[in-house]
């Protein structure tokens, strides 16, 4: 029992931060009609400025305040002068966005690879191994922080979308961009903010996750996948289905780790994606019409 | 025995019906009209009958045979053809290809296909564009080409989706007699149309729809006196 | 007629290639062209003309590898069956996933792939009593002489555009290419359109798990990380399709000529050109350079994607038009 609830603690836990992840890649993909496979790569990237600044002494959960605007900054260049341009490309090629953001994913990998090399590097803090115990149950101290911090975004980004002009301007052009641009909406303003949204949750993510995890530059790829597999299980697009979706990450990969084998973690995700493509095509969002 | 007949036909998208009940019968070799306001549920039965929407519950009986099931590529074997009232054209191939594509429908062979699209591109008069890529085509010529499409997988029932739409009095003339011209060909014809003048001038028969219900049907003269339709299209003043 | 010439012009000088050039360096990149010619043929049919991205070609390619591979160390049988198994062997991976991912619209399919490409390196390194794991296969060269391989290399790039070529412009061909440009109306023409996605994809997992086993049968040599490669494999092969020409039969000829010579630009910094300006100028800068160079081609291929889908969209053959008229407006402006 006690290794159950452990593995539930865990689950839930990372499930916060992996809805941070997919919170950012939904928000893309609702508004551009894309998914960002260069997702994970921003993070890595973010996880860098976290290791840079944790050398200069910095507190990783400090540098949150230049990672996430430095983030959203790179992420607005990317969409005003890689994507945007791609939609008057006249091209027989579906998918030009998508593969694109795979480029820019390679680029940035090599180039943070190029500057740092390719070794492990750790931002240990006091508190990354430190845990406290409830029953039998142990917390760890830096991951309950992170699920605090990362919940507490995604309130506010939820307050951002349904308060402000701008979030709700987000949303129309989420929901009919032809539409939103007749209602006066800048759509070509919003996809870059909206690009410059999501990498600024993702570098959130980073950051929150640096100290607790490895940092290298092939760490992209693999939270690439589960964003993209967060996703789909949330149903393209849909912010509170990315919630479910990364919980649901989390607790699989725990369950999986703990009760299967440490080997499969890939595999379990792919897993997860067959089964909603073949029993849930369009994710959680079609069994709740959120 | 009907030739064709939509039974007590039913589409809800959420909570909302879009399709109510509707049921109507066309006979072979008439011009039959479907008519209705905006959003009435007209193009919602037209997608119910060639297969893109499932009904939430009632029947179409095309020879006898329940079809509301099949595929929409199956629905086009067995020889309903129809046309998008947003126009759909293949863009980025010639005219010829996109009836060349059509005509594949009934056959295999390459010079089996070019024969029946040349004959249909010369049936629907669009010979003159023959080589022209279909995205560079005008509304007239797209609306046309629609029709020409549908005619090359040689459809014994064609479902036309607003084919009237944006064209000119002149091109109207041309639609009306292409019509005429499909049916004398042994073609039958369901029609959707906004434009009265058509669909009042060519259709055999007309059924009018509201809300996703059937408010009338009978002759153009009888339907157009019709106290609901009067009242649909122009409000309850008039009525 | 005239295109037919051209072709048979250029096999015949294909066929006569290793008769004069005796130099194995340069035989060994043709037979790295001739294999790519099967493999962006192959993702052209499916990407360019129906319009299914693949974002995972490797899933295919290392297939097919591993079919020749396990059957020469498991079954002791000739490596070279593999050419035909390994085809089929892909064609099994690929479809079940097409049968999926084509019921819906979208990105699914190319997601799929991706991931397909994922699952199938780490499980080829899991399953080690099986595949080796890490470590790979190695097989025995049937031949010393590279010229036997460049000879099947060529049959096989040939065949494949043949077969590509006769497919795209019968019945099938039409049907892809009306699916890529508008899914309902090509399911209102009676296509159907499940089917023949299904068909595109047995067609372009065929070739290139047969480009699989190719590489296994003249490499000798394969691991995970080597066939199932993102970068080298699945990424390569969108740039060779790209590059060449999108939805063009013979663009992808054009875009393995290309990609295999830039790939070697950088693995051999500039044909050593770097190095050899760095021992002669005696500049340590160049010698830095000429390595940066050397261990960069993963950037150099990221950066090749984001220009070439921003400046070429549609490949040099199918952007020809558009270039010769910069070209021609550059020399009036001279």
């Amino acid at each position: 029992m006690d290794v159950f609830l452990q593995t539930l603690v865990a689950g839930i836990l990372k499930g916060g931060l992996y809805a941070l992840i997919g919170i950012g890649m939904t928000l893309i993909m609702g508004v551009m009609g894309i998914i960002n496979l260069a997702h994970g790569q921003l993070m890595m990237v973010a996880m860098y400025i976290t290791y840079v600044l944790h050398l200069a002494g910095v507190d990783p959960y400090i540098s949150l305040f230049v990672a996430m605007p430095a983030l959203f900054l790179l992420g607005c260049l990317i969409q005003r002068f890689l994507l945007n341009p791609l939609l008057k490309v006249d091209t027989i090629l579906p998918e030009n966005q998508v593969l694109m953001t795979v480029g820019i994913g390679m680029v940035l990998t090599e180039i943070i690879r190029f500057i740092f090399k390719s070794d492990y590097k750790s931002v240990s803090t006091g508190y990354s191994n430190a845990t406290f115990f409830l029953g039998n149950i142990s917390f760890s101290i830096a991951l309950g922080i992170s699920f605090i911090i990362a919940i507490a975004f995604t309130v506010a980004m939820f307050f951002f979308l349904i308060k402000t002009d701008i979030g709700r301007s987000i949303r129309a052009t989420a929901q009919d961009k032809d539409a939103a641009v007749l209602m006066g909406v800048n759509t070509g303003r919003i996809t870059i903010i909206t690009f410059g949204l999501g990498s600024g949750l993702v570098a959130a993510a980073g950051c929150l996750l640096a100290p607790v995890y490895y940092v290298f530059p092939d760490i992209g790829g693999p939270f690439t996948a589960r964003a993209f597999i967060i996703t789909i299980l949330g149903g393209l697009g849909s912010t509170v289905g990315a919630i479910f979706g990364g919980v649901t990450l989390g607790l699989a990969e725990s369950f999986g780790a703990t009760y299967i084998s440490m080997d499969y973690e890939n595999i379990i995700g792919m897993t997860i994606f067959v089964l909603v493509l073949l029993f849930l095509p369009g994710g959680f969002k079609r069994l709740t019409k959120i | 025995m009907a030739y064709f007949k939509v039974e007590k036909l039913v589409k809800y998208f959420g909570g909302l019906a879009a399709v109510n009940g509707v049921t109507f019968e066309v006979s072979q070799g008439e011009i039959f009209g479907l008519i209705g306001p905006n959003g009435s549920g007209k193009t919602t039965t037209f997608n119910m009958i060639s297969g893109y929407h499932r009904p939430t519950s009632g029947r179409v009986l095309y020879k006898e045979r329940e079809i509301h099931n099949l595929p929409t590529h199956r629905i086009c074997k067995l020889g309903i053809g129809r046309t998008f009232q947003v126009v759909k054209p293949l863009g980025r191939m010639s005219v010829f290809d996109n009836v060349i594509a059509a005509a594949f429908s009934r056959c295999n062979a390459m010079q089996e296909a070019r024969e029946k699209a040349l004959k249909a591109i010369e049936f629907c008069g669009l010979s003159s564009v023959k080589d022209v890529l279909a995205r560079s085509l005008p509304i007239a010529g797209r609306k046309r080409l629609e029709i020409t499409r549908a005619m090359a997988t040689g459809p014994d029932l064609l479902l036309l989706d607003e084919t009237a739409a944006g064209l000119n009095p002149t091109e109207l003339l041309e639609a009306i007699d292409l019509i005429r011209k499909i049916r004398d060909s042994g073609t039958t014809i369901i029609i959707i149309e906004h434009i009265m003048h058509v669909i009042m001038t060519i259709s055999d028969r007309i059924h009018a729809i509201n809300f996703g219900q059937t408010i009338a049907e009978g002759t153009p003269q009888e339907v157009a006196q019709n106290k609901d339709v009067i009242e649909a299209y122009l409000g309850t003043d008039y009525a | 007629m005239k295109k037919k010439l051209v072709a048979l012009l250029v096999l015949a000088v294909l066929a006569f290639f290793p008769l004069v050039v005796k130099d194995n360096y340069y035989r060994h990149l043709m037979i790295l062209f001739l294999m790519w010619v099967v493999i962006g043929s192959a993702w052209n049919l499916i990407a360019g003309y129906t319009g299914q991205v693949s974002f995972g070609d490797a899933a295919f390619f290392g297939s097919g590898a591993y079919a020749a591979g396990l059957l020469s160390t498991h079954l002791q049988v000739s490596a070279w069956w593999g050419l035909a198994i390994g085809g089929f062997v892909a064609v099994a991976v690929g479809l079940p996933f097409g049968w999926i991912c084509f019921r819906m619209r979208g990105a699914y399919f190319a997601l799929a792939t991706l991931a397909l490409n994922e699952v199938l390196r780490h499980a080829a390194t899991i399953a080690e009593g099986f595949t080796g794991g890490m470590v790979g296969i190695l097989i025995m060269p049937s031949f010393v002489s590279k010229v036997p391989y460049y000879y099947v290399a060529l049959a096989l790039a040939a065949f494949s555009m043949l077969s590509i070529h006769w497919v795209v412009h019968a019945k099938p061909g039409y049907y892809f290419v009306s699916i890529r440009e508008d899914q309902d109306a090509a399911e209102s023409l009676g296509i159907d359109t499940h089917f023949y996605k299904m068909l595109s994809l047995g067609i372009a997992a065929f070739w290139t798990g047969v480009a699989g086993a190719l590489y296994m049968n003249y490499m000798g040599f394969i691991d995970p990380e080597v066939v199932f490669s993102l970068h080298d494999i699945s990424i390569m092969a969108i740039l060779v399709g790209i590059v060449g020409g999108v939805g063009t039969v013979y663009g992808p000829m054009v875009g393995a000529f290309l990609m295999v010579t830039v790939q070697e630009l950088f693995r051999s910094g500039f044909f050593g050109l770097l190095k050899y300006l760095a021992i002669v100028t005696g500049s340590d800068a160049l010698g830095v350079l000429a390595e940066a160079v050397t261990g960069a081609h993963v950037l150099g291929f990221g950066i090749l994607v984001v220009v070439v889908i921003l400046v070429l969209p549609n490949g040099i053959v199918g952007d020809w038009p558009k270039i010769r008229k910069s070209v021609f407006r550059m020399k009036t402006a001279v």
